[in-house]
């Protein structure tokens, strides 16, 4: 196992290499001073920008550029964003959290109700809950999440004015900005409300996520539950099921402990593409929903181009999305002993 | 009696294709096709926006500038929907550019309903007609979708092949690459790549591309690799054919045939995450018939007026709809392809 995980750990930084090399490749389709953008610190360096591409020679070659800048990079500098008036590591800081706290709550549904309902429709094949929940895997699978979200702002927040959009109502908002007693401890809002014993705020913070979560979670939902299902189907009609019942164990573990634990492989595997799909749909769901994360900033940098603040968004999401694949990686050696020897 | 003989052979030959054609419609795959019903209904879901898009022309009541480009005056404005004028053959074939222009009902900053604006499916913000840009933007949709599956699938094809053909350092590097991109999450990079190259139609669909080729060298690979160990190359290669000739010759034919079906059906997501750059306002300039950019529109009119909380929601329905209605036909006949190519599900 430790051999696997080192092994694995040694593909990092190729893969972080490929990924800058990438992007750096890229940014050479840029002027030298929109190239500059990366590197200033601060509001004043914005007006010297001959000065830096002096500084940084930005005129060199490209594998030259490529050395300075991924040493900055490593050194956490990402440059400074026009836009959000700070440097681009100051930003992800102060927005990563709010991006976290809602992919959280997204895994929960798309966990939960994906691999129940797709274990409920193997088990009941060709049944009643099948038939429905084939149905709205197909119609879930084919709701984007910029059309969900939009009709489900319409529905809510313009129609029935039940949820707002947003990450927290406005007489809160100036609170949280000013009360000293409120201590961000991990700047998720709801398990800091909860961690200040503000009852009030957690509720309202809750309600402001449950749009986006749905939003956010509707797609990998329906795919993991037909993964799911097809999995589960598979691992029902192997010959170790059928020793399991002949040994006269009960159903109920049969399915649980044999069956299931066997299925869930395969939804294992798919971890990794919803992890993009959540990257991807944060962008637009916070977008919609004006919820103050890192997807919406990064959208709002991309129309007025901020240069800076894309690369680093581009450079933060590729080493998230990196670090979530060893894991998944991990436990994926974890649950199916095989994997060891491959 | 040689006529005789002739029309005796022209008739066999014509019951043996018409056999073999039966033997397409009866085969075991079409037949577990046309069984399945959701099949059916993605496919006629599918075929019925092709039709859409190929004939916008008819559908639609033509803008002043792009009736202009089509050469037709106010006499002749409507020889666009005769068959027997070029006009017709000209808007549906090549239209000129000005006519993906979305024509304007008056310049008013609110949105107006059906009955108020006298179009068929009300207009939005701008007065842009709104069925207009719907069935012009299915036309936009089909050649953003055509033109990047095109774009990966000969960037697939070559990496792929060559990197299964060759194999060695290159194959891992290649591989490796490819490893790099996939594991990205494609709207980011598409974000990076339009932001780099500059907002228009033509820089999304690059980008798009320069993200979905992955899977193709990845398939290409693996059906190259495949394909090689056949007899039938080792026996052209010990024939001393050129590498280059067995490639095309021989490997190339054999191994190409799933990955067209994959690409073919990845159109329907090719045009969703274009879409969703172009809500993001990452797409076509403002005006353009363009999916993305009607559902865009939306975003502004999520509240309706006092008394009348719905009073906008044709701005954010039809669009919605018909994008739903699109990645729905594509998904259930993607769906029905899969199960019918993959022996082992039932």
């Amino acid at each position: 196992m430790l051999v696997f995980i080192a092994r694995r750990l040694l593909l990092l930084p190729v893969v972080f290499i490929g990924v800058t090399v990438a992007l750096q490749l890229l940014m050479q389709l840029l002027t030298p001073y929109q190239r500059a953008a990366a590197y200033v610190q601060s509001e004043q360096q914005m007006n010297r920008l001959d000065e830096i591409i002096r500084l940084y020679r930005l005129d060199d070659p490209w594998y030259l550029q490529y050395g300075r800048w991924l040493n900055q990079v490593l050194h956490g500098n990402l440059g400074y964003s026009r836009m959000s008036r700070q440097p681009v590591m100051q930003t992800i800081a102060d927005r990563f959290p709010a991006t976290l706290e809602l992919a959280l709550f997204a895994i929960v549904p798309v966990i939960g109700v994906g691999i129940w309902l797709g274990t409920a429709a193997a088990l009941n094949r060709d049944r009643f809950i099948d038939q429905v929940t084939r149905v709205m895997s197909i119609i879930g699978w084919s709701l984007p999440t910029f059309v969900l979200g939009i009709w489900l702002l319409v529905i809510f927040y313009g129609w029935l004015g039940w949820l707002q959009p947003g990450r927290v109502s406005v007489r809160y908002l100036t609170e949280l900005a000013g009360n000293p007693e409120f201590r961000h401890y991990t700047r998720m809002l709801t398990v800091d409300a909860l961690l200040n014993g503000r009852w009030d705020i957690f509720v309202d913070a809750v309600k402001h996520l449950i749009l986006p979560v749905i939003t956010l979670s509707v797609v990998q939902s329906a795919q993991i539950m037909r993964v799911m299902r097809s999995s589960l189907l598979d691992a029902l009609g192997q010959d170790y099921v059928r020793t399991a019942k002949a040994k006269g164990l009960p159903q109920r573990v049969v399915t649980r402990k044999h069956a299931r634990r066997n299925a869930l492989i395969p939804v294992i595997t798919l971890a990794g593409f919803v992890l993009i799909g959540l990257i991807n749909g944060v962008v637009i769901t916070e977008t919609i929903f004006n919820f103050p994360g890192l997807g919406q900033w990064a959208a709002q940098a991309a129309t007025n181009l901020d240069y800076a603040a894309v690369l680093g968004f581009a450079v933060f999401t590729a080493i998230m999305v990196v670090l979530a694949n060893l894991l998944v990686d991990v436990l994926y050696g974890i649950v199916d002993p095989r994997i060891r020897y491959a | 009696m040689a006529e005789a003989e002739l029309t005796d052979t022209v008739a066999a030959a014509l019951t043996r294709r018409s056999e073999r054609r039966e033997g397409f419609w009866r085969s075991k795959a079409v037949l577990r096709f046309r069984r399945n019903p959701l099949a059916i209904v993605g496919l006629v879901v599918v075929v019925g926006f092709v039709l859409l898009a190929v004939f916008a022309p008819l559908f639609t009541e033509l803008g002043r500038s792009c009736l202009r480009d089509l050469g037709l005056t106010a006499s002749t404005q409507y020889d666009y929907r005769n068959p027997a004028k070029p006009a017709f053959w000209r808007a549906v074939f090549a239209p000129p550019s000005t006519c993906y222009q979305i024509p304007r009902q008056g310049f008013g900053t609110q949105p107006r309903s059906a009955e108020a604006s006298g179009t068929l499916l009300g207009t939005t913000s701008g007065g842009y007609d709104i069925f207009y840009g719907l069935v012009w933007g299915t036309r936009t949709a089909f050649r953003i979708g055509v033109i990047v599956v095109g774009i990966s699938l000969l960037v697939g094809i070559v990496l792929g092949s060559l990197s299964g053909y060759v194999g060695g350092v290159f194959d891992n590097i290649a591989m490796r690459f490819t490893d790099v991109v996939i594991s990205l999450p494609n709207l980011v990079v598409a974000l990076v790549i339009v932001l780099v190259l500059g907002k228009s139609i033509e820089n999304l669909m690059l980008a798009i591309a320069m993200v979905s080729w992955p899977s193709y060298a990845r398939l290409m690979r693996g059906e190259v690799l495949r394909v090689k160990e056949q007899d039938y190359v080792a026996s052209a290669i010990a024939l001393g054919r050129r590498p280059l000739g067995v490639i095309f010759r021989h490997v190339l034919p054999n191994a190409i045939g799933p990955l067209i079906i994959v690409a073919s059906l990845d159109i329907g997501s090719v045009v969703l995450t274009a879409a969703a750059l172009s809500f993001l306002g990452l797409g076509a300039e403002v005006g353009y018939a363009d999916w993305g950019q009607m559902i865009s529109f939306a975003r502004d009119w999520i509240l309706g007026t006092p008394g009348n909380p719905l009073a906008y929601w044709y701005v954010s329905f039809w669009p919605g709809l018909i994008i739903v209605l699109f990645v729905l036909g594509w998904n259930l006949l993607g769906d029905a392809f899969r199960d019918v190519l993959d022996p082992r599900s039932v």
